[in-house]
């Protein structure tokens, strides 16, 4: 399962992940999980689970304690793993420790710019680099602003993964292709992280000009839910992504219970890719 | 017809502000991105529109009342030695300075084609002044609200529901004023084809900063000939309290490039700068990111929390936020404005002061600004001739001060 391990460079593993998935004549499945929900041990055996059950890529959450592009499905994740101890430097411990497990998956980290900013983006970069991170996704760091923390990443061998939206014009796209993302997160709709998802509005031609546009693999997230949606979007995208589905199942039961429901699903998701 | 011409400086692209255009910028979701080009775009040609800006005047005008007085406050001026005038934003309609931004945001919406209005709102006076233009031009309006806030301004709420919006109450976070800016923006992130955020403050990703201190810029501008005209000369210091930083803004902006006027900036410092119950942003946070842009945050510093907002404490719900406007950010780098602080007991006393020697009952917000007239007349000189920006009335406050001064009502 494991395209790219042992000694590779952290942005080449997230990128010969994608590719080794485009060669497998698959979409790769991105599994969106918070660092310290139900709690910081807990969590880092849910995406030990999430990654044995068949995740490509883990998207780690940076719990923040203002979530403005985040539905109340993360939002209170966020709220949990906040209350339970979770924190930056936890989830950097989280994804050294998940090395120290052998849990070879690319690991992006997700969250918002305010914690690396204040941490400092050049101990940010050298700390995410030393744990194993492979790449960074920053809701609030469009690609206009993102060259002040591309910078310190990219200097030591991380990548950053922008957003493109519904709204995204082609200018903006040109802008993205600058930057040689590893993918892109395309974001399904207009709107906050758990919205319902509409397949049928999701138009693989827009896919298709992103791709070409930026010249990267598109992943497609927001919304996606079911084996059922991961399919539909499968067809289209190079990356499918879950997240509040996969967080939901974290609440849905007792916190010793979440590595189990959430390997579960994605083993049902990625079944469906 | 005034335009903004002498409203202060542009910042440079990307809304940035200060020397090395540290502050500032566009720190929002790529979603969004669109939307703030394209509301940049369209008060870009706005601003400078004859037509746009005879409609903005007319209904400051004849509809807000402006321009708002300058009051020589003759007892006060005796007390302290100095000739005090204070700039009556409180006399507008809905009572506050509020009303000036929301006049021209909301022509901007509609010459923009959105159909429906939101907004945040701490205290409920941006809230209340949104819901009244949004009854003026006929538009739905959801104002969202912290529930903490909707607990302890409950006037306000039921205002605003009288005026036809919807009052949301937001439950996630400190249930404050920046959990009702994350709840406004994650709406306007899903509705953002067809509405425009009507953002109360000088905060906010370009243009906002900008664009609201242009709007209130009209406080300021009226200062100069009224000044002119009771004093033959213009003033030597302005005070105005700073939460988010629009009504400061707008009365600073026209003086920031005339040297000879000292400028007093004045926060909330709740129980005590030290005690780490306050809202003193800029005399105690750090440059962070938070709301669109980079600024003075109150943010966790170290440790496991390092970069969590934290949460800011006032006895004025307007001045209880995290964040201030990147202006004055880049007006405490380079010394043009003093900030200090005032704490909720100072603005308690100030207001009964006010109250009792001048018969104006001011906002709680405003009561830290006229909390620190002693030491900006020791500051300037005996003498001097100091302008206070009235920013608002009381009314809405009498619950809150009576239950600080032990009374029941």
């Amino acid at each position: 399962m494991t395209a790219a391990s042992g000694g590779a460079a952290p942005a080449a593993r997230l990128r010969a992940r994608m590719a080794a998935c485009k060669a497998e004549g698959r979409p790769a499945l991105v599994a969106y999980l918070t660092f310290g929900d139900p709690t910081p041990a807990i969590s880092v055996d849910v995406i030990e689970a999430a990654v044995k059950a068949g995740a490509d890529v883990i998207e780690l959450g940076v719990p923040f304690s203002d979530p403005s592009a985040d539905g109340p499905v993360i939002q209170q994740a966020m709220q949990r793993a906040l209350a339970a101890g979770g924190s930056l430097p936890g989830a950097l411990a989280a994804v050294a420790e998940l090395r120290r497990r052998g849990v070879d998956a690319p690991v992006v980290l997700f969250g918002y710019y305010n914690p690396p900013f204040v941490y400092g983006v050049e101990r940010f970069a050298a700390d995410a680099a030393a744990a194993g991170v492979d790449a960074v996704l920053t809701v609030d760091l469009p690609v206009d602003e993102i060259d002040e923390l591309r910078g310190p990443l990219r200097a030591r061998g991380l990548d950053v993964v922008p957003l493109l939206a519904p709204t995204s014009t082609p200018a903006r796209v040109a802008k993205v292709r600058a930057i040689e993302p590893p993918f892109v997160y395309y974001i399904s709709l207009t709107g906050v992280t758990g919205a319902a998802f509409d397949a049928a509005r999701l138009a693989g031609a827009r896919v298709d000009e992103i791709r070409a546009g930026t010249g990267a693999p598109v992943a497609v997230g927001f919304g996606i839910k079911t084996p059922a949606d991961a399919a539909a979007v499968g067809k289209l995208a190079d990356g499918v992504i879950v997240g509040s589905a996969l967080v939901a199942r974290i609440a849905a039961g007792e916190p010793a219970g979440a590595p189990a429901r959430v390997g579960e699903l994605v083993a049902a998701l990625r079944a469906a890719l | 017809m005034s335009g903004f011409e002498i409203a202060g400086a542009e910042p440079a692209p990307g809304g940035r502000f200060g020397a090395g255009g540290e502050f500032g910028g566009q720190y929002v979701a790529e979603t969004l991105m669109p939307a703030i080009a394209e509301l940049e775009a369209a008060w870009r040609v706005a601003r400078v529109d004859p037509a746009f800006l005879a409609e903005y005047h007319a209904l400051l005008t004849d509809y807000v009342g402006r321009p708002s007085r300058l009051t020589l406050a003759g007892r006060l001026s005796a007390e302290v030695g100095a000739r005090v005038y204070l700039k009556r934003e409180d006399l507008n309609h809905t009572g506050a300075h509020k009303i000036n931004n929301c006049i021209g945001q909301a022509l901007l919406a509609r010459r923009m084609g959105k159909r429906r209005l939101i907004a945040e709102t701490g205290a409920g006076q941006h809230g209340v002044a949104t819901a009244t233009v949004a009854a003026l031009f006929g538009m739905p309006c959801d104002v969202y609200m912290g529930a903490e806030d909707v607990a302890r301004q409950a006037l306000n709420v039921f205002r605003m529901r009288l005026l036809g919006a919807r009052v949301i109450p937001v439950e996630s976070g400190s249930r404050t004023l920046k959990d009702a800016m994350n709840e406004a923006m994650r709406d306007w992130v899903t509705n953002v084809g067809d509405t425009f955020y009507l953002i109360g403050s000088v905060a906010g990703p370009h243009p906002y900063p900008w664009m609201v201190r242009e709007l209130q810029s009209v406080i300021g501008r009226e200062v100069g000939p009224q000044l002119e005209a009771a004093e033959g000369r213009g003033p030597d210091a302005l005070i105005a309290c700073v939460g988010g930083g629009s009504n400061a803004a707008g009365l600073f902006a026209p003086f920031v490039a005339d040297p000879r006027v000292r400028l007093f900036g004045v926060e909330a410092a709740g129980d005590g700068v030290g005690t780490g119950r306050h809202a003193a942003t800029l005399s105690a946070g750090r440059i962070g990111v938070l709301h669109g842009s980079k600024s003075y945050v109150l943010t966790h510093e170290r440790g496991d929390e390092v970069g969590q907002i934290a949460e800011a404490h006032s006895i004025s719900a307007g001045l209880d936020y995290p964040g201030v406007g990147p202006e004055h950010a880049a007006w405490k780098a380079d010394g043009r404005v003093t900030y200090v602080a005032r704490t909720d007991a100072d603005a308690l006393a100030a207001l009964q002061r006010l109250a009792r020697a001048e018969g104006i009952l001011c906002a709680l917000e405003t009561a830290h600004a006229v909390a620190a007239l002693d030491e900006v007349v020791a500051t300037v000189g005996q003498g001097s001739i100091v302008v206070i920006g009235l920013s608002g009335r009381g009314d809405k406050d009498m619950h809150s001060v009576a239950k600080a001064l032990g009374v029941a009502l």
